[in-house]
């Protein structure tokens, strides 16, 4: 049994993946399915919401790593939101605040989808 | 100096599954110790990555393996002794990763020996024969 889980929301033109639980090695896949699965429906403007997730470990950036290229050169772009705390410093102590956005709501990640705003 | 340590032991099968008990293991152990919180998520955290690093690089997904955990708390620190009888890491080849590069080359792998060396205040590495040891130390920090 798991103790993670992504559930999808829409959100306007974007999609909402709520993500609860432990995000480690062994359930970073679920989430490269659920980024996938959006991918693959033409829904590339992801917002991923996180204030149930609890832990996160290098295989969980590691996913958010791997998509948010391809993800851009479509047009889109993946944002994180309403992390707690310590889940926000591990984004932070690798550097990932610097290229990715990482904002306190979903309100704010709909709203930079809404008026175009792309990370420097 | 004749202060008391306590070791735990754990071992799991080389499976990813397994994570989420040995993340449970540090922080039970840890807790009970009076370790800061703040301390026990480097710990859990490094123990995780470390333990991920070996299911998938030194046993290369082999499930059927073992990875043996000794933990030993004392009053002035955490140290977690990681063995395992897979492939050595070769810490001369280590470069420390460029965020940037890895997410333009799409590339999920590559952070977790960083996150380790951010988190810990030593590690060290130990290859005796055909064991492989990492060893991760925190020092406690108390609060005056």
């Amino acid at each position: 049994m798991s103790n993670f889980s992504v559930a999808f929301r829409d959100a306007g033109t974007a999609i909402i993946l709520v993500i609860r639980g432990e995000l480690d090695a062994h359930t970073a896949t679920e989430l490269e399915s659920a980024i996938k699965k959006c991918r693959d429906e033409g829904k590339i403007q992801i917002i991923v919401s996180g204030a149930d997730l609890s832990y996160i470990s290098s295989a969980g950036l590691g996913v958010f790593m791997a998509f948010i290229d391809e993800i851009r050169s479509l047009g889109g772009d993946i944002k994180i939101c309403s992390l707690q705390p310590k889940i926000f410093d591990v984004f932070d102590l690798l550097g990932f605040s610097l290229i990715y956005h990482i904002v306190p709501t979903e309100e704010e990640a709909v709203s930079l989808f809404e008026q175009g705003i792309q990370p420097v | 100096m004749g202060q008391a340590s306590t070791t735990y032991t754990l071992v799991v099968p080389s499976q990813t599954r397994q994570l989420a008990k040995v993340r449970n293991f540090v922080a039970r152990h840890a807790r009970l110790a009076t370790v800061k919180e703040e301390e026990i998520g480097a710990l859990r955290q490094a123990v995780d990555e470390a333990c991920a690093n070996i299911i998938e690089h030194a046993y290369k997904g082999n499930p059927n393996h073992e990875v043996n955990l000794a933990m030993t708390i004392d009053p002035a620190r955490v140290v977690v002794r990681i063995q395992d009888c897979g492939l050595p890491f070769d810490q001369s080849a280590y470069q420390r990763p460029n965020i940037l590069e890895l997410s333009r080359k799409r590339k999920s792998g590559g952070l977790g020996v960083d996150i380790i060396r951010r988190l810990m205040d030593q590690v060290e590495y130990i290859h005796d024969g055909n064991i492989n040891e990492i060893r991760l130390i925190k020092f406690r920090q108390h609060s005056l």
